[in-house]
């Protein structure tokens, strides 16, 4: 991403947006049967879709739109580390405790 | 990127390591933090929901309005939501990149367009509010007794989705639209988790519709299903349409502020994007919101 940001490229991040978006209605409205009846580490295939999708529109929206991507090395990595480490590892102690909790109240 | 300064004093002071002004750099810290509490705030959404994944609702069961329109149209009032705050982070970029131009009818314009998106999403926000809050037309039986103290709600038969074990929206994926077909049918019996409610426990129940806000039930049951799932409704679309109301706020007074040439006199336009920054992080917010509120 240059450091002059044209309106060709903030309209084609817009584009990239809609589509991701628009996929992710679809498919969350026409639930496609393969999706939802496999799962990979827990999570059915749809909701690891979505979950992948939205973080390429996170992905966008932070780059394009916060102009992260044309900024110094050492700024990117001093806002995107402390996120990348913490809420992974929130998550995890979050979602693993969530699991062993329903397990004691339901079996 | 100035690879050839010289190392030796860059840290030691009267350098900028970062290139950014003080402004930016602190905005950037303040967003690191506000999306330290969004995610502990989905993490702790999460957490109710897979301990309750048995009581939690279907999203697609719940938010099915659509203006002026009647019938069932899971998602698609969200996803025009969606579309509209990624319209306003569109323009608010194009607002800061007219400011780098010194363009100020383009920053006028495109920031008018920003406050009118967020202004949108506000009013749609409301309306949501309005609808989950008001509930269905059938509405839940509350039945006050259930585990651990806990109220639960029963549904009835055409609505019966809510009550089984599928929160990932697995067992309604094929015949989606029959279970809707009987919505105008006199109701016979309420399910619970997938069971007729027994006589005696039908004594002691109780007709709710929606999700009270206010009053003195606020917050005792919701007819969609656990009541930490209208708990966290509200207090995370609340906070995040709180993000989006100041955001608007702030972008009214840097609106007047480029009217009465403030950035033109100064020489940048730098306030606007910031302001820009704090404007695509709530876009960022929602991006994630709707995600596990609504298709999780």
């Amino acid at each position: 991403m240059s450091k002059e940001n044209s309106t060709r490229e903030i309209w084609l991040v817009f584009w990239i947006l809609l589509v991701v978006t628009a996929v992710e209605v679809i498919l969350g409205i026409i639930k496609p049967p393969v999706l939802i009846d496999n799962y990979i580490i827990g999570v059915t295939l749809l909701n690891m879709t979505f979950i992948i999708l939205t973080i390429v529109k996170a992905y966008y929206i932070v780059y394009a739109f916060m102009h992260l991507g044309s900024e110094r090395k050492n700024l990117k990595l001093s806002i995107l580390l402390p996120v990348w480490i913490l809420i992974p590892y929130l998550l995890f102690i979050l979602l693993t405790e969530s699991a062993f909790q329903e397990f004691m109240l339901h079996g | 990127m100035k690879q050839e300064e010289s190392k030796k004093n860059f840290w030691g002071g009267g350098e900028r390591p970062m290139e950014a002004s003080y402004g930016k750099l602190m905005m950037w810290f303040f967003l690191i933090t506000d999306a330290l509490t969004f995610s502990a705030f989905l993490g702790a959404y999460g957490y109710h929901r897979f301990t309750h994944s048995a009581e939690w609702p279907v999203a697609d069961h719940v938010f099915t309005h659509f203006p002026f329109v009647h019938g069932h149209y899971p998602l698609l009032y969200v996803a025009l939501m969606t579309f509209i705050l990624i319209m306003s982070s569109v323009t608010m970029v194009l607002a800061v990149h007219a400011g780098k131009h010194m363009n100020k009818k383009g920053v006028v314009i495109w920031l008018f367009l920003t406050i009118i998106g967020g202004a949108t999403f506000l009013g749609s926000q409301a309306w949501e509010w309005y609808h989950f809050i008001k509930g269905t037309k059938q509405g839940a039986l509350l039945i006050p007794s259930g585990e651990n103290g806990q109220p639960r709600v029963a549904h009835y038969l055409h609505d019966d989705s809510h009550g089984h074990d599928d929160s990932h929206g697995h067992d309604d994926s094929h015949g989606h639209d029959d279970a809707y077909a009987g919505k105008s049918e006199p109701i016979q019996a309420a399910y619970l988790n997938g069971d007729i409610v027994p006589e005696e426990l039908l004594l002691e129940s109780r007709q709710v519709y929606g999700a009270p806000l206010t009053g003195p039930e606020a917050f005792q049951y919701n007819e969609y299903g656990h009541t930490t799932f209208s708990n966290f409704f509200f207090f995370i679309t609340g906070f995040h349409g709180f993000h989006v109301f100041t955001g608007v706020i702030i972008n009214i007074i840097i609106f007047i502020n480029v009217l009465n040439n403030v950035y033109q006199r100064r020489g940048h336009y730098e306030m606007v994007e910031k302001v820009g920054l704090y404007w695509h992080f709530v876009d960022l917010v929602w991006v994630f919101v709707f995600t596990f509120f609504y298709l999780v």
